[in-house]
This record gives C-alpha cells, sequence and structure tokens, in this order.
C-alpha cells in the first residue's frame, strides 16, 4: 500500500472540510435558541419542533414523499418495459434512436426541461398542481430507469429464455419467471434513483407547480428567499440524517450483495 | 420471433417519448417564433441578437468556463488522491454524500456563511479587516457552483482514472518520465473521457444555473437559465423565453459534440 505524501493527505482533507462545512455549520445551528446563523445562544431543540407542529410543512413533507413513491413506482413500470421493447428491437438504427431520444432529458438542462412542459401542460389542459408536478417527474425519471435496467438485460444469457420456452413456458411466464427476476437488481437501483431524483428535483417542479401545490424544493426555495429561517436549518438537519441512513444502508445493502455474488473472492 | 412479443412492451415506452421528448422540443421551436399576442414572428430571433441579449450570453458562458474550470481545478487533483487511498470506495461515497442533499439547502447555507455577520467576515474581522459584502457578488456564485459541481466532476474522473492500468505510469517512469511528464503524456491523455464526462455534467448545467444566482448572487449575474426563469414566470414572455431555451439547446448540442465520446463500438 502506497502511502499519500502528507501534502496530499492535507489536500483530500482540506476538500473533505469544505464539502461538509456548510452541511455541518447548518445543522451546527438548527440547535441555536437565538434567531440568526451567526451568534449560538444556547442549545434548543425548538426549532425541530416548530418543523413537526407546522402542519403545512407536513403536508408539503408528505406532497414531496407520495410524487417521489408514485413517479418512481409509475416511471418503473414504464423504463423496465421500455428497456424490455428496445432489446426486443432488431434493426440497430432504430435502437440507436430509440436510445438517443432516451437520453435528451438526461442531459436537458432542468429550466428548459421545466419550461417546456409548462408549455405541453397548459396546451393540453393539465392543471397545474399535484397532477403536472406527478406527471413531469415520471417523465423526467424513466430515461434513468432505462439506464438501470438496460446493461442487466444486455449480460442476460439468451439462452436462458430459449430454455424456458422449449420447456413449454408462455410469453407471460418467461417475462414473469425468468426475465424479471434475473433483471431486479436493475429495477430496483432504477426505482431507487427515480425516487432520489423525484425528492431532489426543484427547478423542474418550479416550473410546473402551480400555486397551491408545493413539495419541499420549492418551499425551502420561497424560504430561503425571504431570509434566514433556522426552521430550514432543522429541516437540513433532518434531511442529512436520513440521506446518511440510507446511504449506509445502501453501501452495506450493495456489498453484501456483492459478496454472496461472487463467493470466491471473500 | 422473440422479438414480435416484446414489442408490445414498446408502446408506453414510445409514447412517453412522443409526448414528453418529441412534444416538448416541438412546442418550445414553435412558442419561439409567436410574439406576445400570440403572432407568428422571427422578431424575438432578432432580439436575441441585440447587444442586451449578446452580451448575457457572452457574460453566462464566462461563467459557466469559470465554473467549469475551477471545478476541474480541484477535482482531478482530488480523485487522483482518492484512487491511491486505502478503501477508495468508501471515501468516493463520503464525497457523494454531501451532493446527495438537496441543493438548495446547501445554497441556502452560504447565505449564512458569506453573510456580512458571517464565519466568513468574522475571520476578515480577527485578521484587521473591515467585513465586506462576499454574497451577491460575482466570487460568491462562482464559489458556490464550483461547490455544488465538484462532486459530480469527482465521480466520472475517478472512474477513469480507477481503469488506468497502473504498469502504464510505472512503464513511462522506468523510461525516465518525469512525473509531470507522465502526468501530461501518459494519465492525462488515457483520462481524458471521465474529464470530458465531468465537463458535460458541469457546463451545461452551468449555463442554466438560476436559482444560485437569486440567492446567491442577488441578481447581479444573469445566466440563460435566469433569463428563461424570468421570462417565463414573471414577464410571461414565454416567446422570448423559448427562443432562449432554442438557444440553449443548441448550445447544449454543440457541447455534447465537443465533448462525446466515442462510440464504444456498438455493443448495445
Amino acid at each position: 500500500m502506497k502511502n499519500l505524501s502528507a501534502t496530499s493527505k492535507a489536500y483530500l482533507v482540506f476538500v473533505f472540510v469544505v464539502l461538509y462545512a456548510p452541511i455541518l455549520y447548518l445543522i451546527f445551528y438548527s440547535f441555536n435558541s437565538g434567531g440568526t446563523m451567526n451568534s449560538f445562544e444556547s442549545f434548543t431543540l425548538e426549532h425541530y419542533k416548530a418543523v413537526f407542529e407546522d402542519s403545512r410543512l407536513i403536508v408539503i413533507l408528505l406532497n414531496t414523499v407520495i410524487v417521489a413513491l408514485l413517479s418512481g413506482l409509475i416511471a418503473t413500470i414504464i423504463g423496465t418495459l421500455g428497456a424490455i421493447g428496445i432489446i426486443s428491437v432488431k434493426n440497430k438504427k432504430m435502437r440507436n434512436t430509440l436510445l438517443s431520444l432516451n437520453n435528451v432529458l438526461i442531459v436537458s438542462p432542468d429550466v428548459v426541461i421545466g419550461a417546456s412542459f409548462l408549455i405541453l401542460f397548459t396546451m393540453i389542459g393539465i392543471k397545474l398542481g399535484f397532477a403536472s408536478v406527478l406527471v413531469s417527474h415520471v417523465a423526467f425519471s424513466v430515461p434513468i430507469v432505462v439506464l438501470m435496467v438496460l446493461p442487466k438485460l444486455l449480460e442476460m444469457n439468451t439462452s436462458l429464455i430459449d430454455a424456458a420456452r422449449d420447456l413449454g413456458a408462455t410469453k407471460r411466464d418467461v417475462l414473469v419467471r425468468v426475465i424479471l427476476p434475473y433483471i431486479s437488481p436493475g429495477i430496483f437501483a432504477g426505482f431507487f434513483m427515480a425516487m432520489t431524483y423525484s425528492l431532489d428535483d426543484f427547478a423542474v417542479t418550479f416550473f410546473v407547480t402551480g400555486n397551491g401545490f408545493s413539495t419541499l424544493s420549492v418551499e425551502i426555495y420561497s424560504m430561503a428567499r425571504a431570509g434566514i429561517s433556522l426552521t430550514v436549518n432543522a429541516i437540513s438537519g433532518l434531511v442529512f440524517f436520513i440521506t446518511v441512513l440510507v446511504v449506509v444502508g445502501y453501501y452495506f445493502i450493495n456489498s453484501r450483495s456483492k459478496s454472496t455474488g461472487t463467493e470466491g473472492h471473500r | 420471433m422473440q422479438s414480435k412479443n416484446s414489442k408490445g412492451a414498446l408502446i408506453p415506452y414510445v409514447l412517453w417519448i412522443a409526448l414528453f421528448v418529441i412534444a416538448p422540443i416541438a412546442l418550445v421551436v414553435y412558442y419561439s417564433m409567436l410574439d406576445l399576442n400570440g403572432n407568428f414572428t422571427l422578431a424575438n430571433y432578432q432580439k436575441f441578437f441585440s447587444p442586451v441579449y449578446l452580451k448575457m450570453t457572452l457574460s453566462s458562458f464566462w461563467y459557466a468556463f469559470l465554473i467549469t474550470l475551477f471545478t476541474l481545478i480541484f477535482a482531478y487533483p482530488t480523485a487522483y488522491l482518492l484512487t491511491k487511498t486505502k478503501h477508495k470506495r468508501l471515501w468516493l461515497m463520503l464525497i457523494i454524500i454531501p451532493s446527495w442533499i438537496n441543493l438548495l439547502l446547501k445554497t441556502y447555507a452560504f447565505i449564512g456563511i458569506f453573510g456580512l455577520y458571517g464565519p466568513i467576515n468574522a475571520v476578515i474581522e480577527v485578521l484587521g479587516f473591515d467585513p465586506t459584502q462576499i454574497l451577491f457578488t460575482d466570487f460568491s456564485f462562482v464559489f458556490v457552483s464550483v461547490y455544488i459541481f465538484i462532486p459530480f466532476m469527482i465521480i466520472p474522473i475517478f472512474n477513469s482514472l480507477d481503469k488506468l492500468n497502473p504498469t502504464l505510469v510505472y512503464a513511462a517512469r522506468d523510461l525516465g518520465a518525469s512525473s509531470f511528464i507522465t502526468f501530461r503524456r501518459v494519465i492525462f491523455p488515457l483520462t481524458v473521457d471521465g474529464v470530458k464526462a465531468g465537463i458535460q455534467v458541469t457546463f451545461i448545467p452551468a449555463l442554466s444555473l438560476f436559482m444560485i444566482t437569486r440567492l446567491i448572487a442577488g441578481n447581479q449575474v444573469i445566466t440563460l437559465g435566469t433569463a428563461i426563469e424570468q421570462q417565463f414566470l414573471v414577464s410571461q414572455n414565454w416567446g422570448m423565453g423559448s427562443t432562449i431555451a432554442v438557444f440553449l439547446i443548441f448550445f447544449m448540442v454543440i457541447t455534447m459534440i465537443f465533448t462525446g465520446q466515442k462510440s464504444k463500438g456498438g455493443r448495445v
């Protein structure tokens, strides 16, 4: 094992400090009984209490979670079917066209997606609010699911399908008993990513959310524009805590499934 | 045989493409040729080529360039050193965690940090200088953007460095190349794909940022993204907003072409 030089270590420490400082700074002041992020008066949990007592904020939080779960679920279904469909297209040109179109929403700037969806919803008469937010989250999550599922389908051995057919499996059986179980890690990863994108999105939601419906990002934006409020700090404390839990959980599940998958390497 | 059966799976997906990929782009192009009263016109394009908008586009590019450059300068060595650590996957994970915290929360943190009574100004005062307004300046805008983009630049560079065969580096050193030459002639060219991918995920979003400009730059900086948001949600001039969006898409395509990777031999 090569050891890093002192300067290298110092540089890495510097990067880590810079990356985490703002987040820890927010969390530190979420316990401040004073109203600002400048001088720490004394320890308090009142801002956390305020988050849980603010029924409007709870509704917004629920909205955010419901949109994430629902859009993740719908996008996973459309995306998985899409990936299976793309694989079945044997014409190379056609397949590449589908794949390029798939990537358009991934590389497009959020502002353009938001603005163009706003035009679309207004034209076809979808009322801005829950429906428009849900539909647009589904829309930008589908390509992510496709990209997560596709590699699994590509590495799948087609003789598995042939074998199932030979043994008398119907089309449905092949899909439900052979293909879906095989690609399920990709499907779960896709669902997970779609949910993360949905929870995180601000720009697109900001464009297509009307009055009256709001998600956490949009709410934080309007709170931040109004100035410093330690309630936002408390929210970030909670968000950070949940994020770390999820990441650690994901890391362990990942390394466990990897180690059971490749027993020879352990 | 099998292809016929699973074609049915394509139907919802193709509908999705038609409705949410093709239709929105077509609508943006269509709206870019409408004036405020819904009449067909090319005036929006004419307006885009007026000095006001050209200046804005140029400054948007300049900021995006600066943001990308600084992000790269900080991200490359970080990615390089990360590949040299023990438990590099774990360390990479730790770099990624901050990128999962909502963008707005991180941006909001800087309102406090850069504020007139914030910790940075406290340090400045201790050093014997007068506190200055850091918030609402170009510096704060570029700094916060670089902060936001660093993890996204590190990931692709880390991946390409991780794939680099170390024996090539040893060979270069054995043949007498200095560490600088080794980097310039061996390491960098072999990881340039990661750098390109990093530039792609930084430059295009940097052109279209709008919430950071609003919260941190206090409308001092206007990017193409801010202008689109302004036209759509404040001025309600969807025509002009769409015209700017058309140009943003155009610049995006150009960026993609310049940073595009060679196709991997039609594996898909």
